[in-house]
């Protein structure tokens, strides 16, 4: 197999003297979708925003098509195509959903091409359509989450982080949800490093899953293996962590800088 | 009722001074969460650099207009460069104390200059002395200037926030910094933006004011009318600060003449008063939330 688009190192990212990131290596090959499982805390976040350059990592290294990250400013990595979809959605609520799905495209130059790709996004998603023009803080979370993908896609990434997508939503839409990230990898070959919760949705849809616990990779390997696994079984696909879930839902904001 | 409605309008007009400070206040707010209280001294400089320019100096109005203006807006991003970058992350409380020592500096700074500090001064304009009639109405030509020019400027302002790239990226910003770098935006140059469009805005309000009132290096504390302005429009929305600038102006102007002396000066508290008791949120205060 070719050189993966995206590998990481021995990466460690503290906040402060909390070492939130303990030393995690891992590849995402071209094309793949691959998860990173864990529970609260475990540090699934602070990966994905060490990876889009909002936390810098103390240690260990970052590389994504063949160029070491380290050193990139968090707002030229999107421009390398690296696009994030985060957690908690962090739409732009009193912009409305079209100039939402604008601000993906803001580093591309081709002006023509923006504008059919936001039709064709809003195609995708009558319901956005419809609401194109309102404020997108009166989406439902549902809407709000696909928002933040077609405004993370616009940028034509060849990687996409998505970061619990599923949060606080219905079981049926994060099936649809799920069904959608699925869609993006097929149609554009767009490679995805999802974080979830949902290990049952999530090992399903991916290729390839790493789990981590309290900052470590404890696990890694094809999801058809993972899913055999009998500490996976028994802790990501047993019991449903829907109580855990239901607990932590308080919003943290802008802590980053 | 004609002297009810002239006193209004002159009400309107120093209103639209406050507006605009105000909305140079909301700007910085909204961009960088840091409350600048340094924004009157940011308009005092922008009034006696053009003073300078058309008084001392003689310089054709226009010209002189615009680099007062452009100066002003370079000292402001200057200072947000030089003082307030390294700040950010401190404690709120920490940034709105490097901006009162701002104020002060600038302050000390004009005083410094002889022809600024020894007088009172007031800018006359070819307007000067002539009046505009509205049926029984007579406005002086100066406050209908200063109304037409803050429409144009809010107008200017709305079409760059709504159409333009960068006036995205600046509401993006406002937003949710977080996502606004997600998409590329840098938000430091923004702050930077933030700072030059309102030390722009703010030596307009300055000049505005020059040919209407008499201005001195004391007057700003004229701009801190531009927090209760803005309390009333709701802290961080720029029609609000608008809005609030305007309603304080004719409220002070009435005051003046309808109420005991002593009133007007504290219209602008009691207005705050009774809007936040009526809508503790300010006229036009955001209330949609993010749903998680
Ligand atoms: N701003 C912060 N300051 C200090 N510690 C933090 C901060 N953000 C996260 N942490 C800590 O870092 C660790 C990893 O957090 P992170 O947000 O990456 O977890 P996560 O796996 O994304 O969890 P969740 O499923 O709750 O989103 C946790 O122990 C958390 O308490
Ligand atoms: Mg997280």
């Amino acid at each position: 197999m070719t050189q993966p688009l995206l590998t990481l190192s021995n990466v460690e990212t503290y906040y402060g003297r909390i070492m939130a990131v303990r030393g995690v290596s891992l590849a995402v090959p071209e094309g793949a979708i691959v998860t990173i499982l864990g529970s609260n805390g475990a540090g699934k976040s602070t990966i994905l925003k060490t990876i889009s350059g909002v936390m810098r990592p103390r240690k260990g290294a970052i590389t994504f098509a063949d160029k070491p990250l380290a050193g990139v400013e968090a707002a030229d990595i999107v421009g390398l195509g690296i696009s994030h979809v985060p957690e908690g959605r962090e739409i732009f609520p009193f912009m409305t959903v079209r100039e939402n799905i604008l601000m993906g495209a803001y580093l591309r130059a081709d002006r023509t091409h923006i504008e059919q790709d936001i039709e064709d996004w809003l195609d995708r998603f009558p319901i956005l359509r419809e609401r194109a023009g309102l404020p997108a803080g009166l989406l439902s979370g549902g809407q709000q989450q696909m928002l933040a993908i077609c405004r993370a896609m616009m940028s034509r990434p060849k990687l996409l982080l998505m970061d619990e997508p599923s949060l606080g939503l219905s079981p049926m839409l994060t099936r649809q949800i799920f069904e959608i990230i699925r869609e993006i990898n097929e149609r554009f070959g767009t490679t995805i490093l999802l974080v979830e919760q949902n290990a049952k949705l999530a090992l399903s849809t991916a290729h390839l899953g790493y789990v981590l616990e309290v900052g470590r990779i404890v696990l890694e390997g094809p999801t058809t293996e993972l899913m055999d696994n009998a500490d996976v079984k028994e802790f990501y696909l047993g019991l449903s962590n829907e109580g855990v879930r239901g607990e932590r839902r308080w919003k943290r904001k802008k802590m980053w800088h | 009722m004609v002297q009810f409605l002239q006193q209004v309008i002159s009400g309107v007009s120093i209103g639209c001074v406050y507006a605009l400070i105000a909305l140079g206040f909301v700007l910085i707010y909204k961009a960088t969460e840091t409350v600048n209280f340094a924004i009157g001294e940011l308009m005092m400089i922008g009034a006696f650099l053009g003073f300078t320019f058309i008084v001392i100096w003689s310089l054709p109005l226009w010209l002189a207009a615009i680099i007062a203006i452009s100066a002003t807006a370079l000292l402001a991003a200057m200072l947000e460069r030089v003082f307030l970058r390294p700040m950010v992350g401190e404690p709120a409380f920490a940034i709105l104390v490097v901006t009162i020592g701002l104020g002060f500096c600038l302050r000390a700074a004009a005083l410094m200059v002889p022809e600024w500090s020894s007088e009172t001064v007031r800018i006359f304009t070819p307007l000067s002395g002539s009046v505009v009639r509205l049926g029984p109405i007579v406005i002086s030509a100066d406050h209908a200037a200063v109304i037409v020019a803050t429409a144009l400027i809010v107008t200017g302002f709305f079409v760059f926030f709504k159409r333009t790239r960068m006036g995205l990226a600046m509401q993006a910003v406002s937003q949710s910094q977080l996502a606004a770098t997600y998409m590329g935006v840098r938000t430091r140059s923004v702050s930077t933006l933030a700072w030059l469009l309102a030390g722009a805005i703010t030596a307009v309000a300055g000049l505005l004011l020059a040919p209407i009132a008499f201005i001195h290096v004391n007057m700003g504390v004229l701009g801190l009318k531009a927090i209760p302005a803005a309390i009333i429009g709701g802290f961080s929305s720029l029609p609000g600060a608008i809005v609030g600038g305007i309603l304080l102006g004719v409220c002070e102007s009435l005051a003046g003449f309808y109420l005991p002396a002593g009133f007007s000066e504290v219209a602008a508290y009691i207005l705050v008063l009774v809007v936040l008791t009526i809508r503790p949120e300010g006229l036009f205060g955001e209330t949609i939330h993010k749903r998680v």
